[in-house]
């Protein structure tokens, strides 16, 4: 009997566990990862609370069983192009966008990458360090591929260079290869496109752009990382100093009418797990986190937050700062905020670093793929899964949600969420209840 | 002929900051039996893995070590790759230098580098002795058991059956539902929880592969992934169900604040469940009612977040605003954790309809006091830094849930951990929240920790997606790496039945006397009754006293002799 198929859009936590439980399940499974690695970003991320568990350490694993598991097809670097047809039958075109590399060919041995002259800001990174034009994300990609960035290549736009092409052995650079377009039937899709970092810039009350010295925090997790930007040491962008004190501000963009009326559910906790990761890097940092109201409503949480106050020494203030503007010269920040009680007052303090946690906004691309799948968004661009009784269908039959494309959930939801989908899809293909 | 391979990782920084990775390899190679000694900068990436399976067909290994992280997560990862290059994956052996060495002695690179040279040593001594070992297969039977039938135990068994699953379902009380039927309306879209219920009690009841037990309790368990025995105790009645997986989903209870409040003392101070139940009635008559979120949570001793409790009081108190506009709601919260979209909107809404926040911190906790039909309450407001007075009708503490009582026992009978507060302990907190390290057994809802409808319903899902894994496979692999007696040295003690945790070893006849033998499926490979065994006559395959003997020679001739 011919295995039934699944297709997965979005290939970070959310999508790799239902791709692995549909695939242990007996399914095929082809994931549809739009950058050229999957992972998402919790590949980013240096660890994960309220463990301090390296994430990269849990994470890698589970994408190899990706790139290894006999049931599992990857489309990375590709999008899906339409999609025709009902449960149980979807007929989807993916488009697997050209890398101008020969990926049967491609050893990622780095000598194209040596020889490239072309650097661009790291979307890995999160713009802290720069890539060549033709790059690895990072080194536990999976696939472990080189890609040619078409935008900036300059063989691409200007049609010289070319010196990748001479560097690689392997024979595997290929200037002329285009997209390729694949068909392939499915019984059930599944949406778990993650989401975006809120752009911090938007909301200029938080200097972001126009201090040095604001970062967000995944450029944070990126400075804590031992792999990242600066091997794990704690700096400051503006002179590279190790900062003296750090303040993380909470509910940047969202809890805002102004902006996303939603909490993002996971920002206080990683805030807390930064601060003491922070606290361990540079021991006599000291950290003041800024928030309305501190949420600590999963396992192991509330402890994680006193463990943060009562043994770092982390500073927890009630309040929503107005404004944060540079402070003298180049360096450093100066934040204006109230504080609380009948004698509240206006008060300026001066901060070495600024970490900014801005809302986790649904991908931009849910947009799209709720027209090419005819579901519903929510208001706020998350899809709609209206019936509490199944609670990871979306609004189309057939047609399933794991991971923040549902809302605002943190890694174990996802990764609960996402054995749901597995299951949801086999009581689907199995006729069950519907 | 021995051919082992040493490699050592770098692991970025993780272990090269602490660790003289070079200085490792060049030990490394001189070490007996070693022909080759390489390093990768991530030896669990494509390209470690792809370079360690290269070097073994190019120098013809037998014998594969690497010096990398831990096991528990990487130890699957490069055996494979062994058993892709062609080598029994049981002649692997994982030494952990990250963990061991550049983590705990990240500041003392020398003698991170120093250790890291020993255990490698000690690592190659045992892989000289490593022998090829054989997982075996066993069938599973396609059935599975969920334990509790409240909305966790219902979502999961739903679930199963619509995959094809025959299912028993195994519930104390005698009706299903569990602590959802005390919750009228669920928040925060106001679905009715009765109709939830039924709804799923109908692809109960609908499927002739349901078995529904009420009124009873597990007696007892035994066996192993795929091959569980259950006894269930019905009434005066035993059952004996054979199963390939169970899920518990015990759930959870509302704790009672004797003591707190004026609970107990005043008839005005409830818990959120007697409000809801209240609300339920038509002839709901409060006018003035005050809610305190974290009554007997977030403080010592219970240091916890509920994280149901303030969605509920938000619920609730809009619930009352529907049947009471003129109601004075007062919520008092330390933070209000209305975390997501749906909730969130809930907090505005609640605000909107006037309902009044009160921010209280556990130094000056509210205080109770006596009034005629009802309280009154003193409580100091944070925000406005002054003690107000609360005329109320009616107190509601929204107290935490807790370990339902029986939850000792079901833990004792599946051999499966539970947390300092009694709820059960997961596999991983972060990427394993619905299995047990032990296999086929999983967990939902708010057995683990306390969640909300919906979530119970997709864990529910969840934990039936994992147990659906071996029953629609048919098989499980069993360990390799178990015990073995040898039966010319046993003196058929018992020792070793009474120190096996998993009840694995059995006294047997064996040729005109007795001898103890190990159930391969059920032994977990721990060792205990290597340990026990008076006799020397337990093995365990992979960790033989051979094996471990030699690895303590070549710490100590590492250390007599030096590390160069």
């Amino acid at each position: 009997m011919e295995k039934k198929r699944v297709v997965v859009i979005g290939g970070g936590i959310a999508g790799i566990q239902a791709s692995l439980d549909l695939a242990d399940r007996g399914y095929e499974v082809h994931i549809v990862e739009k950058s050229p690695s999957i992972g998402g970003h919790m590949a980013q991320l240096d660890k994960t609370f309220p463990t301090n568990d390296c994430s990269m350490c849990i994470l890698s694993p589970k994408m190899i069983s990706c790139a290894d598991h006999a049931n599992v097809v990857l489309h990375t670097y590709s999008e899906l192009e339409s999609v025709e047809g009902s449960f149980p039958d979807f007929k989807v075109t993916i488009r697997e966008k050209a890398r101008f590399i020969d990926t049967d060919r491609c050893t990622a041995c780095g000598d194209c990458i040596a020889k490239c002259p072309v650097k661009v800001p790291s979307e890995f990174e999160e713009g802290l360090s720069k890539r060549k034009a033709v790059y690895l994300p990072f080194p536990q990609a999976v696939p472990r591929k080189v890609t040619i960035d078409k935008k900036h290549c300059r063989m691409l736009t200007q049609e010289k260079c070319g010196v990748c092409k001479k560097a690689c052995q392997a024979g595997a650079v290929d200037f002329e290869q285009e997209d390729a377009i694949i068909e392939l039937r499915a019984s059930v899709i599944v949406l778990a496109t993650g989401f975006d970092l809120m752009d911090a810039a938007a909301m200029p009350q938080y200097g972001y752009g126009i201090c040095k010295d604001v970062v967000t925090s995944l450029q944070l997790e990126r400075l804590l990382s031992a792999s990242g930007p600066s091997n794990g040491h704690l700096r400051r962008p503006s002179d590279d100093k190790e900062p003296r004190n750090l303040g993380f501000i909470q509910c940047v963009g969202s809890r805002d009418s102004k902006a996303r009326n939603y909490c993002s559910s996971v920002c206080c906790m990683y805030a807390t797990k930064e601060s003491i990761l922070a606290r361990e890097h540079a021991p006599d940092v000291e950290i003041a986190i800024f928030y309305m109201d501190m949420r600590a409503t999963g396992k192991g949480f509330q402890e994680f937050v006193s463990r943060a106050r009562d043994i770092y020494g982390v500073r927890y203030v009630r309040s929503r700062p107005a404004k944060i503007q540079p402070a003298n010269g180049d360096s450093g920040v100066l934040m204006s905020y109230e504080t609380r009680g009948a004698a509240g007052e206006s008060k300026t303090e001066e901060f070495d670093l600024i970490v900014l946690c801005p809302a986790l906004t649904p991908s931009t691309n849910n947009t799209d793929l709720a027209e090419k799948l005819d579901v519903e968004l929510d208001g706020e661009g998350f899809f709609r899964t209206p019936d509490i009784a199944h609670p990871v269908d979306t609004t189309g039959k057939g047609i399933l949600v794991c991971g923040f494309a549902s809302g605002p959930i943190d890694i174990p939801d996802s990764v609960s969420q996402a054995s749901a989908v597995a299951a949801r899809a086999a009581e689907l293909i199995s006729g069950g209840e519907r | 002929m021995l051919r082992i391979g040493v490699f050592v990782c770098h692991c970025g920084h993780n272990i090269a900051s602490a660790v003289d990775v070079d200085e490792v390899v060049e030990f490394a190679r001189k070490l007996p039996g070693v022909v080759y000694a390489g390093q990768n900068l991530y030896s669990c990436s494509q390209e470690g893995l792809g370079s360690i399976k290269k070097s073994i067909e190019d120098n013809d290994l037998n014998r594969v070590v690497v010096a990398a992280c831990t096991p528990r997560t990487h130890e699957p990862l490069f055996r494979r790759a062994c058993e892709q290059a062609g080598i029994n994956k049981y002649l692997f052996e994982f030494v952990n230098i990250r963990e061991h060495c550049s983590w705990i002695h990240a500041k003392e690179p020398e003698a991170a580098t120093g250790k890291a040279k020993k255990l490698v040593a000690m690592g190659v001594a045992k892989a000289s002795l490593l022998e090829p070992q054989e997982e075996g297969e066993s069938a599973v039977i396609p059935r599975a058991v969920v334990i509790g039938a409240g909305i966790s135990g219902l979502a999961a068994a739903a679930s199963l059956l619509d995959q094809g699953i025959e299912t028993h379902i195994i519930e104390s009380k005698n009706c299903v539902g569990g602590l959802l039927r005390e919750v009228a309306v669920i928040g925060p879209e106001d679905i009715d929880s009765r109709n939830l219920i039924n709804s799923l009690e109908k692809r109960l009841t609908s499927s002739p592969k349901a078995h529904l037990h009420l009124n009873s309790r597990v007696k007892e368990v035994k066996g192993f992934v795929g091959n569980f025995e259950v006894t269930i105790a019905k009434g005066d009645e035993d059952i004996t169900v054979q199963a390939g997986a169970i899920i518990v989903a015990t759930g959870t209870r509302e704790f009672q604040p004797a003591g707190e409040y004026g609970f107990d003392e005043y008839p005005a101070v409830i818990t959120q469940l007697e409000l809801e139940r209240r609300l339920a009635k038509s002839d709901f008559a409060a006018s003035r009612m005050a809610i305190i979120n974290c009554a007997g949570s977030r403080q010592p001793g219970r240091e916890y977040c509920s994280r149901v409790c303030c969605n509920a009081s938000l619920k609730n108190a809009l619930r009352i605003l529907d049947k009471n506009p003129d109601a004075q709601v007062t919520i008092l919260h330390r933070d209000i954790m209305s975390c997501g979209a749906a909730a969130e909107e809930l907090y505005r809404r609640a605000s909107e309809r006037g309902v009044r926040f009160v921010r209280y911190g556990l130094e000056k906790r509210p205080q109770v006091h006596a009034k005629e039909n009802g309280v009154v309450l003193e409580a100091f407001d944070e925000t406005l830094d002054e003690t107000i007075d609360l005329d109320l009708d009616l107190l509601i503490l929204a107290t935490p849930l807790v370990p339902p009582e029986d939850s000792v026992e079901t833990g004792k009978h599946l051999k499966v951990p539970r947390d300092k507060y009694g709820f059960f302990l997961e596999a991983h907190v972060k990427l394993r929240p619905v299995e047990f390290a032990t296999d086929g057994v999983f967990v939902c809802g708010s057995a683990r920790w306390p969640v909300s409808a919906r979530e119970c319903i997709w864990q529910g899902q969840a934990a039936a997606a994992k147990a659906s894994i071996p029953i629609s496979e048919g098989k499980v692999r069993i360990e390799a790496i178990t015990a073995e007696v040898d039966p010319d040295r046993c003196a058929a003690c018992g020792n070793c039945v009474l120190a096996c945790p998993y009840e694995a070893i059995e006294i047997v006849e064996h040729l005109d006397t007795m001898a103890a033998k190990v159930n391969e499926a059920q032994c977990k490979g721990c060792g205990t009754c290597v340990a026990a065994c008076h006799n020397d006559a337990i093995q365990q395959k992979g960790f033989s006293s051979r094996q471990l003997g030699a690895m303590i020679d070549a710490l100590i001739r590492t250390a007599t002799e030096g590390t160069q």
